[in-house]
């Protein structure tokens, strides 16, 4: 039910005096309601819930954490624990 | 889909695992809070591909799970009036209320409509001004804001023929009855993404030292929800009990400030029951005095009835993280998506409903079986 799916503002326009934008979803597009996001540009990508963008994707912060992820392994290598010490469990 | 595909890649996915067991030496017991998480978990199988020692438990946060039998109930009394067109997500449409669903009221000939937005219903009450548009207003903070829009371009537009029937809750109050129950077994929470991406998370932070559990507010695919558990169980391991930002590209510390706004406009805290636990004090939100003639409730005079939750039914349980569907003695026999005893089943977020949906009551049939075979 909370669910909020990221796109990318295409187009501004206003309706019944509210401040809407077209939102393309990976090619598909529909309007959302923008006036929770006063600040959002042409081209920003945000999170809509049942028709409202309710915050920007942070696209640094969507990089540096995807970068983290993907290193995860390197850095497991430079944190490795000593071997063999304390309780083992099978996993 | 971008900010979406790179989320599920399953490399990365085998390396945050591999890393969880690196970081975890004993059990410890996490709830995810969110109905959406709990679905993505067990859609795509996380909790079996975590280390033994990491028990995930299935949390409140699926509003259509936790509204009311009563409320349901209000809500098709009110379909079932002739002048009225009754609008709601679609995930309510299924719920079951004491007789039957808002399927069966719409197949009766009452004009029952999913919309996508709640602004939708504004555009059915201009076209259509000699009916009674009612929205079914439920969800957590995050449908919260929208709303609360609704009502407040209602009245900006000077729309009087509409009005909403509203069964609004909180997380914060539901996590901290779960951490004053006690029975609870809950030692730290992926925290609610959306939720947080309206209000913020400074409000969890005397929670996580109150009850020194820490709380990792998560996002919802598959590699959020994995670096979430592994923040988490960090955490428990070093011995903190902080907040924690796992879903920093989509929220803040101070969440969505104009949706704040909003939300303290147009609603008021109020007491709120939840289906299967009950009345939890100040958890969820009222239309303030300010926009009565907005409350379906008062319009239509439906706010004594009452109702009743079938016994047998555990999701009160469930929704605290003290069982798991497959406790259940009804799960998967009387209890189904299609004939739900309670809370947990009716809605496709809630933990009784995602185990079915993806196979897992055959777990318990394979169970069954193995323990006659092992009698024989």
């Amino acid at each position: 039910m909370c669910l909020a799916i990221p796109g990318k503002i295409v187009a501004f326009h206003e309706r019944d005096g509210i401040r809407m934008g077209k939102i393309d979803y990976g090619g598909i597009t529909r309007d959302a309601c923008l006036e929770y996001m006063p600040d959002a540009v042409m081209g920003d990508y945000v999170m809509v819930h049942v028709g409202f963008a309710i915050s920007k994707v942070d696209e640094q912060e969507a990089a540096r954490t995807y970068k983290y992820l993907a290193e995860l392994d390197q850095l497991a290598e430079i944190e490795m624990p000593e071997p063999n010490i304390g309780p083992k469990f099978d996993t | 889909m971008k900010y979406v595909d790179e989320y599920r890649d399953h490399a990365v996915a085998q390396k945050l695992i591999a890393e969880i067991k690196r970081a975890v030496t004993r059990p410890w017991v996490l709830m995810e809070v969110c109905g959406g998480q709990t679905h993505s978990i067990v859609k795509y199988g996380l909790d079996y591909l975590l280390p033994k020692e990491v028990e995930l438990v299935h949390g409140p946060g699926c509003p259509v799970c936790v509204t009311p039998l009563e409320m349901i109930d209000r809500a098709h009394a009110i379909a079932r009036k002739p002048d009225v067109i009754f609008c709601s997500f679609g995930d309510m449409l299924r719920v079951p209320g004491s007789n039957g669903d808002l399927f069966q009221v719409k197949a009766e000939g009452c004009d029952v409509r999913i919309v996508y937005s709640p602004l939708d219903c504004l555009r059915i009450a201009t076209a259509n001004p000699d009916k009674k548009v009612v929205f079914f207003a439920i969800g957590f903070e995050t449908t919260a804001p929208a709303n609360a829009m609704a009502v407040w371009q209602a009245r900006a537009q000077n729309i009087r023929n509409f009005s909403v029937l509203v069964s609004h809750v909180m997380v914060p109050p539901s996590i901290t009855g779960i951490l004053q129950s006690p029975y609870n077994r809950v030692q730290g929470f992926l925290g609610p993404g959306h939720v947080c991406a309206i209000m913020g998370y400074r409000e969890y932070e005397p929670i996580a030292a109150r009850y020194k559990v820490p709380i990792v507010i998560t996002g919802f695919e598959p590699l959020d929800l994995l670096e979430g558990t592994l923040m988490t169980v960090r955490q428990l391991e070093q011995g903190r009990a902080e907040v924690e930002n796992q879903y920093a590209r989509a929220l803040t510390q101070d969440g969505n400030v104009e949706a704040q706004k909003m939300i303290a406009r147009v609603f008021t805290i109020a007491d709120r029951s939840w289906r299967g636990i009950g009345i939890i004090p100040k958890s969820g939100y009222k239309l303030s005095y300010e926009f009565r003639d907005y409350d379906a409730e008062r319009i239509f005079e439906v706010a004594n009835i009452q109702a009743k939750e079938p016994a047998i039914c555990i999701s009160g349980q469930v929704l605290k993280g003290l069982k798991k569907p497959l406790d259940c003695p009804a799960f998967g026999k009387e209890c189904t998506p299609q004939t739900p005893l309670g809370a947990t089943m009716v809605s496709a977020e809630g933990a009784c409903a995602a185990y079915y949906n993806y196979g897992r009551h055959m777990l318990a049939v394979d169970a069954l079986a193995g323990s006659l075979q092992a009698k024989a």
